[in-house]
């Protein structure tokens, strides 16, 4: 078994055509988590994004073992018509993990079960949307902007909720404005912004 | 993946539309026929074959743009991509989980609708059987299309477009399957075209469909 180790070397990576970071290297260990931090538009999204393979890499390279990545974008990945049992036994069976009742607990939401998600409101769907992590079972978690809408009690079962992962040896890379009170180490994008835009030499069809 | 299968079909059935949506916009196309041509038997049963398969095609075609669309918009597409399944895989129960809850049921009420357009006797076992061979592929070319048009702002529009002409052998194969039946002449050389239609989009699409949908989501 590899230790879950993310790592990323002369990263560059680009939203919509245009180059946005470049020269991005980090390395997160086994038990730590790396907070993503820069103004709006810096990248921090198309950064993870980029970690989770669902875009391209402009040039450089991520080293992270196969299939170990969860992440967890804007959206919550929820149907409003199934109820929130359902949703996440949903994602559990998909990743082939099955019990959803640590997720419950860990995101207080054992009274909601069998409500359906429509009439969640928005801090509870974003709750949902987070233990859907915990039914994946896997080491990587990827978040943007994980504690919108969240309360601050809410806030807190989530900071709790990653430092069970941390200490269980997974990591956690997490894009966020505010202070989770968890330990980690902090990565400031702004310091990685492409140097000129390269709006030309991109082209679409031979991406 | 069946567990996508079973949600899926939950959706469908909860979110109405599912099973019932395509089987009554089939019906109203059925019916509203005889009030455009006369309902004169020598001239609906003629006719009747070719009006059956594309009412069934049509059916199909309306719910092909919530394939994809709904999961891109929430997000869950993503956390598939990254799901430790095959995205070819998705593509093909999703494409699934459309027939069955589109072509199945238009498959299996078809022949009361050949009642209403006087399709003679020869043809509903020939009906049954063309719209059970075909219908499989109207329903993973759409699923295709659909992963196409997946991040356009009205690609149901688009959708169509794209998908109707890569309907139309299945629907020249189908009509004249059924239209054979009718005639009693053998039936047998379309049907087997129109299967080996199916089979090779059910081989092949699932990885354009695949492909198609990593292009969308970066």
């Amino acid at each position: 078994m590899v230790e879950p180790l993310l790592k990323v070397v002369d990263l560059a990576c680009a939203r919509g055509g245009l180059t946005v970071l470049e020269g991005v290297s980090f390395e997160v260990a086994s038990g730590s988590a790396l907070v993503l931090r820069g103004p709006n538009g810096s990248g921090k999204t198309t950064l993870l994004r980029t970690l989770a393979e669902l875009q391209p890499a402009v040039s450089g390279e991520i080293f992270a073992p196969e299939d170990t990545v969860a992440y967890a974008g804007h959206a919550d990945g929820l149907k409003g018509t199934l109820s929130v049992g359902e949703n996440l036994t949903f994602w559990g069976s998909l990743f082939g993990f099955g019990d959803i009742a640590p997720a419950l607990d860990a995101f207080e939401l054992r009274d909601l079960v069998a409500r359906p998600a429509q009439s969640l409101s928005a801090g509870q769907k974003r709750r949902l949307g987070l233990a859907r992590l915990l039914v994946t079972g896997r080491p990587v978690w990827l978040l943007d902007e994980p504690t919108v809408s969240l309360d601050v009690a809410a806030v807190g079962l989530f900071g709790r909720a990653v430092e069970r992962h941390l200490a269980g040896g997974g990591i956690a890379v997490i894009a966020t404005h505010i202070d989770l009170g968890i330990d980690a180490d902090v990565l400031d994008l702004s310091g990685f912004r492409a140097s000129a835009p390269q709006g030309g030499a991109f082209d679409e069809a031979f991406a | 993946m069946r567990g996508l299968l079973i949600r899926d079909l939950r959706l469908a059935i909860r979110a109405g539309g599912g099973f019932g949506l395509a089987l009554a916009f089939f019906l109203i196309v059925v019916i509203l026929v005889p009030f455009g041509v006369g309902p004169s038997a020598n001239v609906l049963a003629p006719i009747a074959p070719g009006i059956l398969w594309l009412g069934a095609l049509l059916a199909c075609l309306l719910s092909l743009d919530r394939i994809f669309a709904t999961d891109f918009e929430d997000g869950s597409l993503e956390f598939l991509a990254t799901a430790p399944v095959p995205l070819e895989g998705v593509v093909a129960v999703k494409a699934l989980a459309h027939w069955l809850t589109t072509g199945l049921p238009l498959t299996l009420a078809a022949p009361v609708f050949g009642i209403f357009l006087n399709l003679p006797g020869g043809g509903y076992g020939w009906l049954v059987a063309s719209l059970a061979l075909g219908t499989p592929a109207l329903s993973m070319i759409g699923a295709f299309g659909a992963a196409l048009t997946v991040g356009l702002k009205r690609g149901g529009l688009l959708l169509s477009l794209l998908v109707l002409p890569l309907y139309i052998p299945t629907l020249i194969f189908g009509a004249d399957t059924v239209r054979r039946g009718v005639e009693g002449l053998d039936a047998g050389t379309p049907l087997i075209l129109m299967a080996g239609i199916t089979f090779g989009t059910l081989a092949l699409l699932p990885f354009a469909g695949a492909a198609a949908l990593r292009v969308n989501l970066r």
